[in-house]
C-alpha cells in the first residue's frame, strides 16, 4: 500500500467512526456528557464516562458522522474550539475522579472559519497541550481515521498513541503540502509519501507506540481485543504514582 | 552632458507605483522606504530612529530577531544559547537542506529562533526572539528545541521567560517532528508556570499556526504589537474553507484584544519599558514570595 492509499482509506466513508469504537468498546455503559460550560456543546467531539471491563473511564472521541446528516451535524469531525474546551473539561474531571482518559482521534484538523478565530481556536489547542501535559491521570490516544495536525494533537499529548493501520497522523494535509510545495494540489500521492504521514513510518519515528490491525466489519473480533489491550494498558499505568507519570509523558515528548 | 531622462527610472521598474512615482525622480530605496499601509514614502534615518515605526501612520515594520534584541534589552547584556545549534533533514524531505542553506543566507541566522539571557533595564530574564527571515519563522525541531531549553534553564534558575513570536506556523519540510514541538514546547512553559514563574508572550506581525496553537497563547501576559495578524489559520485558508471574504481588521491585534485573547495592545517606543514593569511587578524575594 503506498502512502496515499493509506490516505484515502483513512478518509473512507464506510469507516469505523469515534461512536462506533464507544458502542464496540463501552456498549450501554456510555453516558454522554455535554458542553464546555462556557460558550455552547460542540458535535465534532463526544465525550463522556463509560465502563471499561468493569472500571470507570472517560472517553473523548472526535467524531466525523457516518452519514451526511450526521456529518453536517458533527462539522465532519472538525472542531471548534468549545470542542477542544469541552475534552478539557472532561478530562479535568477524570483527573478529579481518578480515571484515565481514552481519545479517539479521527478529524481533517481544527475548524478554520470566523468564529472559531473569534472564540479563540489557537488558545483552546495550547491550553489542551499545556494541561494534558501535566494531567495527573493516564491518557491514551488511539487515532482510528485522519489526524489533522494540532487539531489531532489537541487530544493526543498522551502516554501513549495507537494508530489504526491506515489510519494517518500529519502536520499538513497532503493537499496543502502539494499546493504550498508544487504549486499543485494534484500530486497528492507525493506529498503523502513526503509527509511520513503512515503508521508505518510513524512507529518508526517513534511517534507512536502501536499499530492496531484493521477491523474488516463492526462485529469483528478485533474490538474485543482492543478492548483488553486498553484495560490492560491502562492497568499498568494506574500502578504507576502520577508525578512519576507525568516525567514519563514530558519525557515522551521532550525527546523530539 | 548629463541625460536628464537617466534619473527617472521606467515606470515599470519603480516600486512606488501611481502618481507619486509619476511625478517624482527615482529615490534610492536606502535613502526613503515606503509604507505599505500608508503608501508615504519616509526618509530612512527617520524611520530607524523611530524603531522602524512609520512616522506618519504608526506601521510597525517588521524587525529581524537581532533588531528586536537590540530594541529590547540593555546594551551588551544578551548572553546568547545554542546559536550553533542546526537543523538536519531528518525524515529526508525533499529540497530540505537546499531551503535552510537559503535560509541561512538570508538571515543571517542558523534558525528561525534566537535564545538567551539579558537584563531589561536591568532585571534579568530569558528571551526567545523568533525571525520571520528564517523560512517565516516556521517551527522546526530545532526551534521547539532552543524555546524548550530556554524556558528549562529558566526553570532551574528561576528566571522570567519572554518571547517575541513571529511565525507562518509548523515547519511542513519536517512532517510530524514539527507538529510534536507544539507538544514538547507547552510542556516546557507548564512546568516553568508550575514554578510560578513568569512568561510574557509579545505577538509580532505575523503569527499564525502551530506557534498560536503552542506557547504563543500559553503567556501568563500576552502582549502584542499594534496591527499585529495574529491567528490559527490564515486568512487566506479562512476564506478559502468558508467561501466569502473576511471583514476588516479581522485576526488584528485589536480584534483578539476585543475578542479577550490578549493582554494589551503597546507601542514598539514602550515595549522595553513594559516589559520591565511587568516583570518587577513579579519580582521574587530571597524567601520565593512576592518582592513588593
Amino acid at each position: 500500500m503506498s502512502a496515499y492509499d493509506h490516505v484515502t482509506a483513512a478518509r473512507a466513508n464506510d469507516r469505523p467512526t469515534s461512536v462506533d469504537y464507544i458502542k464496540r468498546l463501552f456498549g450501554d455503559s456510555f453516558f454522554e456528557l455535554h458542553g464546555d460550560r462556557r460558550f455552547a456543546d460542540d458535535k465534532a467531539v463526544i465525550g463522556g464516562i463509560a465502563e471499561l471491563n468493569g472500571k470507570p473511564v472517560t472517553v473523548i472521541g472526535l467524531e466525523k458522522g457516518r452519514n451526511l446528516k450526521e456529518r453536517m451535524a458533527r462539522n465532519f469531525g472538525s472542531a471548534h474550539p468549545e470542542g477542544y474546551r469541552k475534552a478539557l473539561r472532561l478530562m479535568k474531571q477524570a483527573e478529579k475522579f481518578h480515571r484515565p482518559v481514552i481519545c479517539f482521534v479521527d478529524t481533517s484538523g481544527a475548524y478554520c472559519g470566523i468564529g472559531a478565530e473569534e472564540r479563540g481556536q489557537g488558545q483552546a489547542i495550547a491550553e489542551n497541550l499545556m494541561e494534558m501535559m501535566t494531567l495527573k491521570t493516564p491518557i491514551l490516544s488511539i487515532f482510528i481515521g485522519e489526524g489533522g495536525s494540532g487539531g489531532a494533537l489537541a487530544l493526543a499529548v498522551a502516554d501513549e498513541v495507537w494508530m489504526l493501520e491506515n489510519a494517518i497522523y500529519s502536520v499538513i494535509s497532503p493537499e496543502g503540502c502539494a499546493s504550498i510545495l508544487w504549486k499543485d494540489p494534484s500530486k497528492t500521492a507525493e506529498a503523502s509519501e513526503c509527509l511520513k504521514l503512515t503508521a508505518q513510518d510513524l512507529f518508526k519515528l517513534g511517534v507512536i507506540e502501536r499499530i492496531i490491525r484493521e477491523p474488516k466489519d463492526l462485529e469483528s473480533r478485533i474490538f474485543d481485543s482492543l478492548k483488553n489491550l486498553i484495560a490492560d494498558t491502562f492497568e499498568k499505568k494506574a500502578a504507576i504514582p502520577a508525578e512519576k507519570l507525568i516525567e514519563m509523558r514530558y519525557n515522551r515528548f521532550r525527546k523530539f | 552632458m548629463p541625460d536628464f531622462f537617466n534619473f527617472l527610472k521606467p515606470k515599470n521598474e519603480l516600486e512606488n507605483q501611481g502618481e507619486f512615482a509619476e511625478n517624482h525622480p527615482y529615490i534610492p530605496e536606502e535613502l526613503w522606504i515606503k509604507c505599505p499601509v500608508c503608501k508615504n514614502a519616509i526618509l530612512s534615518s527617520d524611520l530607524m530612529e523611530n524603531h522602524k515605526v512609520c512616522t506618519k501612520c504608526g506601521y510597525h515594520f517588521r524587525l529581524s530577531a537581532r533588531q528586536r534584541v537590540e530594541l529590547t534589552v540593555d546594551e551588551n547584556s544578551f548572553a546568547e544559547m545554542d546559536a550553533d545549534m542546526m537543523s538536519t533533514n531528518k525524515i529526508g524531505f525533499p529540497d530540505y537542506e537546499k531551503k535552510l542553506r537559503n535560509a541561512k543566507i538570508s538571515s543571517g541566522e542558523n534558525e528561525s529562533v534566537i535564545t538567551g539571557s539579558c537584563t531589561i533595564c536591568g532585571e534579568k530574564a530569558i528571551i526567545a526572539v523568533m525571525n520571520s527571515k528564517f523560512m517565516m519563522g516556521s517551527m522546526g525541531t530545532v526551534t521547539g528545541e532552543k524555546i524548550t531549553r530556554a524556558f528549562e534553564y529558566a526553570t532551574e534558575n528561576r528566571l522570567p521567560v519572554i518571547v517575541f513570536t513571529v511565525s507562518g506556523g509548523a515547519r511542513m519540510q519536517e512532517g510530524i517532528l514539527s507538529l510534536m514541538q507544539m507538544a514538547k514546547t507547552s510542556g516546557a512553559v507548564k512546568l516553568h508556570s508550575d514554578a510560578g514563574l513568569l512568561y510574557i508572550t509579545v505577538l509580532t506581525d505575523p503569527t499564525t499556526g502551530g506557534v498560536t496553537a503552542s506557547f504563543a497563547m500559553e503567556g501568563d501576559i500576552i502582549l502584542s504589537e499594534p496591527k499585529a495578524l495574529i491567528g490559527f489559520a490564515g486568512p487566506r485558508v479562512i476564506e478559502q474553507t468558508i467561501r466569502q471574504k473576511l471583514p476588516k481588521d479581522f485576526q488584528s491585534a485589536e480584534f483578539l484584544l476585543d475578542k479577550g485573547f490578549i493582554d494589551a495592545v503597546v507601542q514598539r517606543k514602550d515595549m522595553k519599558s513594559t516589559l520591565a514593569q511587568l516583570i518587577r511587578l513579579h519580582k521574587e524575594n530571597d524567601e520565593g514570595g512576592a518582592a513588593l
